[in-house]
């Protein structure tokens, strides 16, 4: 496709710090390329405001590659904007049209709370990991070979997938009622296939539902709007599983 | 382990919401099924209504279950769209929700409450009536089965339905219905941890038909007792 350029206004949430009230403030921006991403494009959009003496917009990056997780922006009323299957370093500006207003504004959830324009503290995933989502055993020195353990293909698979998911937030985000389910299913999922997980499963979707719970998430009502939105398609089947082991672990756990 | 309770957990909370709904399910089916006898045969309808509202299981184990059930599902829906709204305090300015959702999946709030609404209206046509006949006026002499009349259930029926107003507001009514079994049949499963490459595009589909089914048979005979009487 050919590079053009394109005339757009972007509408972007400006807010000093986590105290302040914010407002939505217009940038028009004249000639992008559509072959650069939309992060390349608020680079010039701070370029601009650096050199004329403004404030430049603070937004969380860091690979720039699809795998980190730390962009973040609910675009035009989506995570991550209109394309599927993508972070937003990954979205580029020829999903735009000439003309176009563009809204940006944070991920909002009252679990991710903001720190400045569109940065948020998405810690409390951390803190739902730190509650089970690994594996307590010494893997330093003594570990054994990977094939010593039979484990079926088709469960191996959907590890690696629920694996998949970097923790962006997305899911969240884009949840009418700002539930975690999808993470933290994937998080669960990933360990409760395996027989290496198998040894916490019970704790562990305990411990992490109850911190995913502590943290303000909302519950899950199956829209389906995060699998849609999740930028590694992280499949609901995912919170089936966790539904199952946590109905399982209530039962069985003392 | 106690404050990990079932009940205290958003996971525990909708999977009792889906057990509750597959309750409300089941009992939307055996209601249409007796409803359509009306249609059928007066005798039919009038022989198993007296039975409905005079057996003492029926009347005395089943139907307390089910006021149960009714208000269960109700507050705890209320309760989870509270703490749900909570969870966001500041909104989106722009927000595409159908660009990833349908508009019944993310409106079970607004659907739940019409049917309620509605059920408001229909106990106070149908089980109110019941109540104030053989309770307040029959007494405990009627549950002996001498002397009440075991044939005025398919008139009384007939009777509700020459309104063309309120003949609207059920057909209204079960539309909303539609639209909330369109989605909460196969969203209960999912609550439920069922969920399979094999029998989840199945629940689907049976879903489906079942959300429009129901409720157009209702349609059905609210305008059949409407238009023939």
């Amino acid at each position: 496709m050919a590079e053009k350029f394109i005339d757009i206004t972007l509408k972007i949430w400006r807010q000093k710090d986590a105290k302040s009230a914010g407002k939505m403030v217009d940038y028009p921006m004249k000639k992008v390329s559509t072959d650069s991403s939309f992060l390349e494009m608020l680079d010039l959009l701070n370029e601009d405001l650096v050199n004329k003496g403004e404030e430049p917009v603070a937004f969380d990056h860091d690979c720039r590659e699809g795998i980190c997780g730390m962009c973040s922006l609910f675009i035009n009323g989506e995570a991550h904007g209109p394309d599927r299957g993508v972070t937003t370093c990954q979205l580029h500006m020829r999903m735009f049209k000439n003309g176009e207003t563009i809204t940006i504004e944070p991920f909002r959830a009252n679990a991710f709370p903001l720190i400045k324009d569109l940065v948020t503290d998405r810690g409390s995933f951390d803190r739902i990991i730190q509650k089970g989502g690994f594996v307590s055993v010494n893997t330093s020195g003594n570990t054994q070979d990977a094939n010593a353990l039979p484990i079926p293909k088709v469960d191996a698979d959907n590890a690696f997938d629920a694996a998949t998911c970097i923790g962006c937030g997305a899911c969240v985000a884009t949840c009418k009622n700002a539930s975690a389910m999808l993470f933290v299913s994937a998080k669960v999922s990933q360990l409760a296939l395996l027989p290496q997980g198998k040894v916490e499963a019970t704790e562990r979707v305990l411990n992490m539902v109850h911190q995913m719970d502590m943290e303000g998430f909302g519950n899950c009502t199956n829209t389906g709007a995060c699998e849609v939105e999740c930028p590694k398609g992280i499949s609901l089947d995912n919170i089936a599983r966790m539904n199952r082991e946590y109905l399982k672990a209530s039962i069985i756990a003392e | 382990m106690s404050e990990y309770g079932i009940t205290k957990s958003s996971v525990g909370r909708k999977i009792l919401m889906a057990l509750s709904g597959f309750f409300l399910l089941v009992f939307l089916l055996q209601h249409f099924a007796i409803n359509m006898l009306s249609v059928i045969s007066d005798d039919a309808f009038n022989t198993v209504s007296d039975f409905m509202g005079y057996n003492p299981l029926v009347q005395f184990a089943l139907q307390p279950v089910l006021i149960f059930g009714v208000i269960f599902h109700l507050a705890m829906g209320m309760y989870l769209e509270f703490q749900n709204t909570k969870a966001r305090n500041k909104k989106y300015a722009k927000n595409n929700g159908a660009a990833n959702s349908s508009w019944m999946s993310r409106n079970m709030i607004i659907t739940g409450v019409m049917v309620l609404l509605f059920l408001g209206l229909h106990f106070y046509d149908f089980w109110w009536h019941e109540i104030t006949e053989k309770y307040l006026e029959g007494g405990a002499e009627s549950f002996t089965g001498s002397g009440r009349d075991t044939t005025r259930y398919s008139h009384e029926l007939q009777e509700k339905f020459v309104d063309i107003w309120r003949v609207i507001i059920y057909c209204l009514s079960f539309v909303f219905l539609s639209l909330h079994l369109l989605h909460g049949f196969q969203s209960a499963f999912q609550s439920v941890g069922f969920r399979h490459s094999k029998y989840t595009p199945l629940i689907k589909k049976l879903g489906t038909a079942y959300a429009i089914i129901i409720p157009a048979g209702f349609i059905f005979i609210a305008l059949f007792h409407h238009f023939n009487h």
